[in-house]
């Protein structure tokens, strides 16, 4: 990516009135501005500081290749600190463990809806120091949903391909990566915490690209929406990947549960190796993976004193 | 349009090196009028003539060895490589259209590429590379009429060139072949697979074209084929992306906004110029300078994005297409809503190729159009 001084036509042209053309427009910039200072005060850092503090890499026009939009993120960061601090009050160990540069970061997955990235990512941009912007693998399905596909990619979100992750590694980025996808998420209340069967190119992706991986266990994500089925058919028919039946949806209540949430950040493996290897020589690896945040989750659930407190 | 005066006369006429009428358009070519004419009307040489002829002959020899044959010549992209090439080098132009204010050192021959007559093209000269410019793209025309135009006069192109031994074809295709898709990664690189037609049948030909090229650059390694992929050519030329820049109000999809490139239309004359080079071969994506969502880019050439839901676009865009209010087929709006950019990093490498013209000038150029029509 050159990064060309003369080529750069619009260098901040976003502030200078482009795009602020419709009243509705600027009434939800000036709501979101008030959501900003509000997180900022209830959570007491600077949340534009946090966002300023990041490196991406810009393309010639200073944009993000993958469509990273700072100005919505500031938005969706305020929600997310909210969540993060008050809803969730969540306990963050160990994420100065996480190493510079390009880092996988491997979690198990939970809730219904990804929360559970949400708390990891603003984990990363409020706890750690200096400030990471993790970005996240989506299913590939979101990128046909209209408004979500929009969103996604403004906020970061990449869809999940072995070529974008490889990409974002080479540039020295971190990603959220839940190898267990969809199956871990869509996960019925009874088999809370158990760890699905894990996909294995996140471990030849890591060879490959020499990358570090963190595994963090993440607890509180299981009980804030529990699902007691999976009603496959309307799944099907919505060309989702399940169809959770949340009784607390009966009752009208949309919010998840106000679970604690609790992330373990555990010490980086750094493996070496051929990345087309064997499955099997693969699988060692991934296992290992898996049983140490098996265990890390083991940990947590037995430290806990309730689901919410 | 079987002429009896051309085959008849053509039929004595040697093989290729045995006879290099350089420069020398074929007495038959419509081009034998205005400052040509002299040249055409005179008596045609059997043997080689080595600099004796008049200075503009002379000039032309000045040139390089053989002369290259531009096929679709007078659409835009057309006109411009041939300005820009003829500096350098001879250059013979074929199209069905006239070539209006044509360069005098350009010839031009207004021929149907899928008539015979295309072969006395190759029969009569040197010819030391193709560009391959004339592709169909108007989805009014039948398929059947595309067909022939883009697949069976692409193939007889492919027969003249393997026959005359000619070294150097540059075929544009375009990132479209790739198609836009939701799970495409953000950034196709060369080798991923051509799923332009999987959507939307009118990229069939496309993509076929592009696999021939590819075919004969396996089949003939002597000639050095080089496919180039630009991404959405923009600037003062006839395609989609440039219309769709040039609207006041153009359409967008709700809820979508992909991330887009658009490379300058000259920019892709430059990277064709590199790709005639010698040496150089395979397939190149072009990409312009940097990469913006739709949005910005249609902020940013002066229209208002138009917010229409899909299914709506759909019944909207069918029923205008079948008033022929719009011909823009409503199969093509995954265009607006998944991203299909390409990685241009080969490109850089091996071809030497670097963007020079920022986003906003090829807006500019492309609305500059506008105002002017207006």
């Amino acid at each position: 990516m050159a990064q060309g001084g003369s080529i750069v036509p619009f260098a901040g042209w976003r502030r200078s009135g482009l795009l602020g053309g419709s009243p509705l427009r600027q009434a939800l910039r000036s709501v979101g501005d008030r959501v900003v200072r509000f997180a900022e005060e209830v959570v007491g850092q600077d949340l534009d500081a946090r966002i300023a503090g990041i490196t991406t890499h810009l393309n010639e026009v200073g944009q993000d290749p993958f469509g990273f939009d700072p100005e919505t993120s500031r938005y969706a960061l305020a929600v997310a600190a909210l969540l993060h601090r008050r809803y969730f009050r969540t306990q963050v160990f160990g994420i100065n463990r996480v190493p510079q540069g390009r880092v996988l970061i491997v979690a198990n997955h939970s809730g219904q809806l990804p929360l559970d990235a949400v708390m990891i990512g603003s984990a990363m941009m409020l706890d750690a120091d200096p400030p990471r912007f993790p970005r996240s693998m989506v299913e590939t399905w979101t990128a046909e949903l209209p408004f979500i596909s929009a969103l996604y990619p403004r906020l970061g979100q990449v869809v999940g391909s072995p070529e974008n992750a490889r990409r974002l590694l080479q540039q020295e980025e971190s990603l959220i990566v839940f190898p267990e996808g969809a199956r871990g998420i869509s996960k019925t209340y009874d088999q809370r915490y158990q760890l699905t069967d894990f996909g294995l190119g996140f471990v030849r992706l890591a060879l490959e690209t020499g990358t570090p991986i963190v595994p963090v266990a993440v607890i509180g994500g299981e009980e804030q929406y529990p699902s007691v089925a999976d009603f496959k058919p309307l799944a099907r028919l919505l060309k989702m990947p399940a169809f959770p039946v949340m009784p607390q949806m009966l009752f009208g209540m949309l919010a998840p549960l106000p679970t604690k949430y609790r992330l373990y950040f555990g010490e980086p493996f750094r493996f070496s190796g051929d990345p087309d290897d064997d499955d099997s020589a693969i699988e060692e690896k991934v296992w290992l993976v898996k049983s140490t945040i098996q265990s890390m989750v083991n940990r947590g659930l037995r430290e806990r004193k309730g689901v919410f407190i | 349009m079987p002429n009896p005066e051309t085959t008849g006369r053509d039929k004595p006429s040697a093989r290729r090196g045995e006879e290099p009428a350089r420069g020398r358009p074929s007495a038959r070519a419509p081009v034998a009028r205005g400052v040509f004419g002299h040249l055409s009307g005179s008596p045609r040489p059997t043997e080689p003539a080595p600099r004796r002829e008049a200075t503009t002959e002379t000039r032309l020899r000045a040139a390089a060895e053989g002369s290259v044959l531009v096929t679709g010549v007078c659409g835009r992209l057309g006109r411009l490589l041939a300005r820009e090439l003829h500096r350098t080098d001879r250059v013979v132009g074929v199209d069905r259209r006239p070539f209006a204010d044509r360069p005098k050192d350009i010839v031009h021959h207004e021929v149907d590429m899928r008539r015979k007559k295309m072969k006395d093209i190759f029969r009569g000269r040197d010819i030391r590379a193709v560009v391959h410019l004339g592709v169909l793209h108007d989805p009014r025309r039948s398929d059947r009429d595309r067909h022939t135009w883009n697949i069976v006069a692409f193939q007889k192109l492919l027969d003249y060139m393997s026959q005359y031994e000619v070294p150097k074809l540059v075929v544009l295709s375009g990132a479209n072949v790739y198609g836009p898709q939701p799970n495409n990664p953000q950034f196709l690189t060369e080798d991923s697979p051509l799923l332009g037609a999987q959507h939307f049948g009118g990229m069939r030909d496309l993509v076929e074209l592009d696999m021939l090229a590819q075919s004969f650059f396996w089949k003939y390694p002597n000639t050095e084929t080089v496919v180039l992929r630009p991404c959405h050519i923009v600037g003062r030329v006839h395609n989609a992306a440039s219309n769709y820049l040039r609207l006041e109000r153009p359409v967008m999809v709700m809820g979508f906004d992909p991330m887009m490139q658009v490379v300058h239309e000259k920019d892709v004359v430059h990277a064709i110029q590199l790709a005639l080079r010698p040496g150089v071969r395979g397939i190149f994506n072009i990409r312009g300078p940097g990469e913006m969502p739709l949005s910005h880019l249609i902020r940013h050439a002066g229209g208002r994005p138009r917010q229409v839901p899909t299914p709506l676009a759909k019944i909207a865009l069918d029923q205008l297409w079948k008033l022929r209010l719009s011909s823009f087929p409503s199969q093509e709006l995954d265009h607006l809503r998944y991203v299909c950019m390409v990685d241009d990093s080969r490109a850089r490498a091996e071809l030497g190729y670097e963007p020079a013209h920022s986003i906003d000038r090829a807006i500019r150029d492309a609305r500059r159009l506008r105002y002017q029509m207006d």
